[in-house]
């Protein structure tokens, strides 16, 4: 796809996540109208054998179309990806989506960092990166990242979360925008998405 | 952390193609971005002209860059589920041949070129097997050959051959040995490794099944349709292709000449 083409309202929202963060999303999304000049897109911590499990689960909780993740697939407004286990999710100028089997990285593939710093590179401005609950110190580089690329970093207050150490670690390694609670980030996702 | 700018990532692509004639041109710059990103901080560099120089005017290590910016890793049946469809529904269909030819493009280090090997001794088809294993790099290729395996992933290994529905006892395939589990040569007897480009060689012979999982998402869609080209020269009539669980032929070839094996990233040749 051409960048001219491009809906100037488009922005991507990234939300990467790890233990307790499934909940967490399943507390937001299924509260989510259809979206409209967002893309979601979604990098949690998951089994390496897990093929399509998580998948299923969030396409019955929301109103958006979830997107299958293949290689190269154009990432689109109004639409949710999942990160596909075993696999890092990357993001090129053109506006596809790749994968790459490289290393894993903290412990994980998908890393939430090397999407969120990968996501970062292409979209600047116009991300917005929300990390959420997670016993790990996954995200927090990632949030950097997009911080210094002119993206909005949001927080999941650690009070609200079932593993607090993840977000707790970024609050203490970045400057957050906004340190939110799941209500709070569901009104963000709202008020962005226009 | 270091980070390469866009332009310099491209001055290095033209640098090694001028200097060597590899074309990483075709390259996911994404990945790309973050392998080279990498081995200029890992060996130390902090000005881009001098890493550059280096890849000029030093042969071995550009070579040494080749081997660390293209990502080796593998495993032994990985994604069982799609051993299970090559053990239950390909190889069967293969089976009344007089003769098996099989090739893994983009092997690697050689676990997934075991595993096949591994279903063709069980299916009683590996003694009228052939099976090509070929990689750019020359050093994944040494190890392949070898069939010399960490120890510590083999329980790993073990369990997904189980769930790919194996139910020999995984220990009799290899011997232990000071941390390395080394494969029998049984195994490896039917294997031929060479090297092989699928950005510039052509095709070298016909084959009923040919692999190529987790090479093409390194790929842009001009490149896919290059090798998936190259595969389709190279496929029997009736001959298997089997991509990665992310990786499709939709964008690169006409759907007509190939049948999806139901919901498997396995095509069929029918024209
Ligand atoms: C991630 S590994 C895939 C290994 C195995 N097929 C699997 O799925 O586990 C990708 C391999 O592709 C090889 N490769 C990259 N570019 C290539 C090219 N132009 N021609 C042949 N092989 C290439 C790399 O050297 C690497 O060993």
């Amino acid at each position: 796809m051409e960048k001219d083409q491009i809906n100037p309202d488009f922005k991507v929202l990234i939300i990467g996540g790890s233990a307790g963060s499934l909940n967490a999303l399943m507390q937001i999304l299924p509260q989510l109208p259809v979206i409209k000049t967002l893309a979601v897109v979604i990098v949690l911590h998951r089994k390496s054998t897990d093929d399509q499990t998580l998948e299923e689960l969030i396409k019955l909780k929301v109103r958006s179309n979830v997107k299958p993740v293949e290689d190269k697939v154009p990432l689109l407004p109004g639409f949710i990806y999942i990160a596909p286990s075993n696999y890092h999710l990357l993001f090129e100028k053109n506006n596809v989506l790749s994968l790459d089997t490289s290393e894993k990285v903290n412990y994980s593939r998908p890393s939430i960092d090397v999407s969120f710093e990968s996501a970062a590179e292409v979209y600047k401005g116009k991300l917005a990166g929300i990390l959420l609950s997670g016993s790990n110190a996954d995200g927090t580089a990632g949030l950097k990242a997009i911080k210094n690329e002119g993206g909005t970093i949001i927080v999941q207050d650690p009070n609200s979360a079932e593993m607090p150490f993840m977000p707790n670690h970024a609050i203490q390694n970045t400057t957050p925008d906004y340190v939110l609670n799941i209500q709070e980030i569901l009104q963000y996702i709202l008020s962005i998405d226009k | 952390m270091v980070m390469i700018e866009d332009i310099e990532l491209e001055s290095l692509i033209n640098e090694v193609y001028e200097y060597y004639g590899f074309d990483f041109g075709s390259y996911s710059r994404a990945s790309l971005k973050r392998r080279v990103n990498r081995i200029y901080e890992l060996d130390g560099f902090t000005h881009f002209e001098e890493f550059l120089s280096k890849v000029r005017s030093d042969s071995e290590y550009y070579k040494h860059m080749v081997d660390e910016i293209t990502v080796n890793v593998t495993e032994m049946f990985r994604d069982p589920s799609f051993y299970t469809v090559i053990r239950n529904q390909i190889l069967p269909l293969l089976g009344s041949k007089p003769f098996i030819r099989l090739w893994h493009a983009g092997c690697s280090t050689g676990e997934e070129v075991y595993s096949v090997a591994i279903l063709l001794k069980e299916a009683g088809l590996l003694h009228k097997s052939l099976i090509y294993a070929t990689d750019i790099n020359a050093k994944v290729l040494e190890t392949a050959k070898k069939g010399i395996f960490p120890l510590r992933m083999m329980k790993e290994y073990s369990e997904n051959y189980r769930d790919s529905g194996g139910k020999e006892d995984f220990s009799n395939y290899y011997t232990a040995n000071y941390g390395i589990a080394k494969f029998n040569e049984e195994l490896s007897q039917k294997m031929v490794f060479s090297q092989h480009n699928l950005v510039s060689d052509t095709s070298f012979n016909e084959f009923d099944l040919i692999f190529c999982r987790n090479v093409l998402i390194y790929f842009d869609n001009d490149l896919q349709k290059r090798a998936i080209n190259l595969f389709d020269e190279s496929l029997s009539m009736l001959g298997f292709l089997a991509l990665g669980t992310k990786e499709t032929i939709k964008y690169s070839i006409s759907q007509s000449k190939y049948k999806q094996v139901e919901k498997e990233k396995i095509w069929r040749k029918i024209k």
